[in-house]
């Protein structure tokens, strides 16, 4: 990772808290609905693994928490605000919502709102891989409590079972909504959790970009060489609610405040600025420029955009025109 | 034309789309090595090695799971559930991801995998092995469903459900396997959507899926023979979606309706046809459409028992004098 990397990474990771924080505001202006759930807190985690990966050639899936991921895959942030506003523009035409941005072409594959439910998903287009014989990998991101789902056992024994070009990340943000997961699940360190499984795994500062960055360099190459699934947990924190219905109230302000002393992009802000490489002008510079950029491109395009039809309620449902419907003789 | 049993005309329709498509696979318990319980991809592991036929462990939701993910990325898994029971505990695969997923990603992706599975009471099998289940999977938007009452239709139905770029449950029987019918000897593919005329008739329609065809068929010979009535059979081998139109136009024919089914009444076929029936042509009827539906128990294990909760072509019969008052 070399300079220039780390600048635009502070911009990429500021562009994604700031990005998230816009939506917060959206949601109180009832500009998008139903459930959201933000990443603060998290960056270094989707940053520095997929900065790790090769962009629009490994394939990427993940939850409801998909906003960051789908945009570090390129997709365009205007047209995942515009799926959060439920505009026709947006990266589902307004279809999903936050918990279901996808971006086919830049082969991020989705985000799913059943705790649990991209396990076997992601071992599956795995599988498609190596019956193909390319070199792409699937990465799998879901959360700690997600550990807890019998597909992470079922799809984690498969994918060891069948050498399948899999690298899971476990965010270990250490709450499932709001129940510690010390009073949840009975093996703390998830990384110890697929040693029954026979895979290879880590855990890692999630916090750290550069440590993050490494470690999936790590994990990413050994998924690469054929030697099958690897897991990679990485601990960090969300600074918001679970969701924006949460409070917090189950979390010691001396336990947010601590993680927010570590928070990931004020670590490699200062990073850089004690290397002489960034000034504290440079970076007010830079966040001007994002919020910016949010405010007069992103948040304008949603607001822009039509709605969908109600006309085409029912399309998508099934296959247009597929002939093997009538078989295959329309 | 070649007699081929329900088995033999599923094993066809597998070994054909393997050899069409090489990413065509299947996948399930007992499938490979084994050959299949009801010996539906029997030879296709050594033909095709077990990169293509795979023994999957015994995790329903996670290799239906992995099955959709591997159809997102353009193989065709043909995935076997051994029985529809255990078919419970892959729906949260099959409906959230499978179903759904065309819809909210608004068109990006799409999970053309077909489940295959075996339902149904057979003999004596029990309350957990003698699920009926069709009538889940039809109510799902996002999922089509068919139902394959004879040979013929088994193999097409499989065939152009692989090739089909949605998600298609296929409802097959655990007492069917071993019939026999003609089945074409050139490929054949079997639309997903619409009904068949099994037999024409003119003072009542039986509808009827899967083995209640059979009842109805049976019913109407009967009828046919003991009371001169003559009874319309109505194949409807696809689920989801029903073929509303094919149904109101045979019952524009009869004014009649009775509908066989395997299933508990509630929430189930029957109940849709009639639904489907007061909407489109109430005022034609000459009589209140009737359902003839399993008793809403556990199936028992004892035999007398288990007779008395699934109804026959006896049961039709009684059904249509009665409607009849003959
Ligand atoms: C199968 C299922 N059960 C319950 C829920 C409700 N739910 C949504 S998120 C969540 C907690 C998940 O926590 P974790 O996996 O750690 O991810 P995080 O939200 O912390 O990123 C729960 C219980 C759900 N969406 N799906
Ligand atoms: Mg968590």
């Amino acid at each position: 990772m070399n300079l220039a990397d780390k600048k635009r990474l502070l911009r990429e990771m500021l562009f994604a808290r700031r990005f998230e924080e816009r939506c917060y505001e959206a949601y109180v202006e009832r500009k998008i609905g139903g459930f959201l759930h933000l990443y603060s807190g998290e960056e270094a985690c989707a940053h520095g693994v997929l900065e790790a990966s090769k962009k629009g050639h490994d394939y990427v899936i993940t939850s409801y928490r998909d906003h960051v991921h789908a945009i570090k895959c390129g997709a365009d942030p205007k047209k995942v605000m515009a799926e959060l506003y439920a505009k026709e523009t947006g990266s589902s035409k307004g279809r999903g919502g936050s918990m279901h941005i996808f971006d086919v072409e830049h082969r991020f594959m989705g985000g799913y709102a059943l705790v649990g439910g991209p396990f076997p998903l992601a071992a599956g287009m795995a599988k498609a891989i190596k019956m193909k014989g390319g070199d792409e990998i699937v990465i799998c991101f879901l959360g700690d409590a997600a550990n807890n789902q019998g597909t992470f056992h079922e799809s984690l024994n498969m994918a060891k079972l069948w050498d399948l070009p899999v690298l899971y990340v476990c965010e270990n943000n250490l709450y499932g909504i709001g129940t510690r997961i010390d009073r949840s699940t009975a093996v703390i360190d998830q990384y110890k959790r697929v040693s029954g499984y026979n895979i290879p795994s880590a855990q890692e500062d999630g916090q750290d970009i550069e440590k993050v960055f490494k470690a999936a360099k790590k994990a990413i190459n050994h998924v690469r060489s054929g030697k099958g699934p690897y897991f990679l947990e990485l601990m960090t924190y969300r600074y918001r609610g679970h969701s924006m219905s949460d409070s917090n109230a189950y979390r010691s302000k001396s336990e947010e405040r601590m993680w927010s002393n570590r928070d990931p992009i004020i670590m490699l802000r200062d990073r850089l600025i004690e290397a002489g490489e960034l000034t504290g002008e440079d970076y007010k510079a830079m966040d001007t420029e994002v919020l910016d950029e949010i405010e007069d491109e992103v948040i304008a395009f949603a607001e822009s955009s039509p709605e969908p039809r109600v006309d085409e309620l029912e399309k998508y449902t099934l296959a247009e025109n597929d002939p093997w419907v009538y078989g295959g003789g329309r | 034309m070649a007699e081929l049993m329900y088995w033999e005309a599923i094993r066809r329709a597998h070994d054909e789309e393997m050899t069409n498509d090489p990413l065509v696979i299947c996948m399930g318990e007992d499938i490979g090595v084994a050959g299949g319980t009801y010996k539906a991809t029997n030879g296709l592991y050594d033909k095709y090695g077990p990169e293509r036929v795979i023994d999957t462990p015994i995790s329903e939701n996670g290799y239906t799971g992995l099955g959709i993910g591997a159809s997102f990325l353009g193989v065709r898994p043909i995935i076997e559930i051994m029985s529809v029971n255990f078919a419970w505990l892959a729906m949260d695969q099959l409906f959230n991801s499978a179903a759904k997923v065309r819809y909210m990603s608004g068109g990006q992706l799409t999970a053309p995998v077909v489940v295959r599975s075996a339902g149904g009471t057979a003999h004596q099998l029990g309350a957990q092995h003698s699920a009926r289940m069709e009538k889940v999977f039809m109510s799902i938007a996002g999922l089509r469903v068919v139902t394959p009452s004879n040979p013929r239709q088994a193999y097409g139905l499989l065939k152009s459900a692989v090739r089909c770029n949605d998600p298609v449950y296929i409802n097959e029987h655990e007492l069917m396997y071993n019939m026999k019918g003609e089945v074409p000897d050139e490929e054949y593919f079997h639309p997903l959507v619409g009904s068949e005329v099994a037999r024409e008739g003119r003072d009542v329609t039986l509808f009827g899926y899967n083995i209640s065809v059979h009842w109805c068929l049976q019913a109407a010979e009967t009828l046919s023979k003991q009371y001169g009535i003559e009874a319309e059979v109505i194949d409807l081998f696809a689920l989801a979606p029903l073929d509303r139109a094919g149904i109101v136009a045979s019952v524009r024919k009869t004014h009649r309706a009775v509908i066989a089914e395997e299933a508990e009444p509630a929430v189930g076929v029957g109940a849709e046809v009639m639904a489907i029936i007061n909407e489109e042509c109430f005022f034609e009827l000459d009589a209140a459409p009737v359902r003839v539906s399993a008793v809403n128990v556990p199936i028992p294990y004892n035999h007398t028992l288990e007779k008395a909760a699934i109804p026959n072509a006896g049961d039709v019969v009684a059904a249509v004098r009665k409607m009849l008052g003959k």
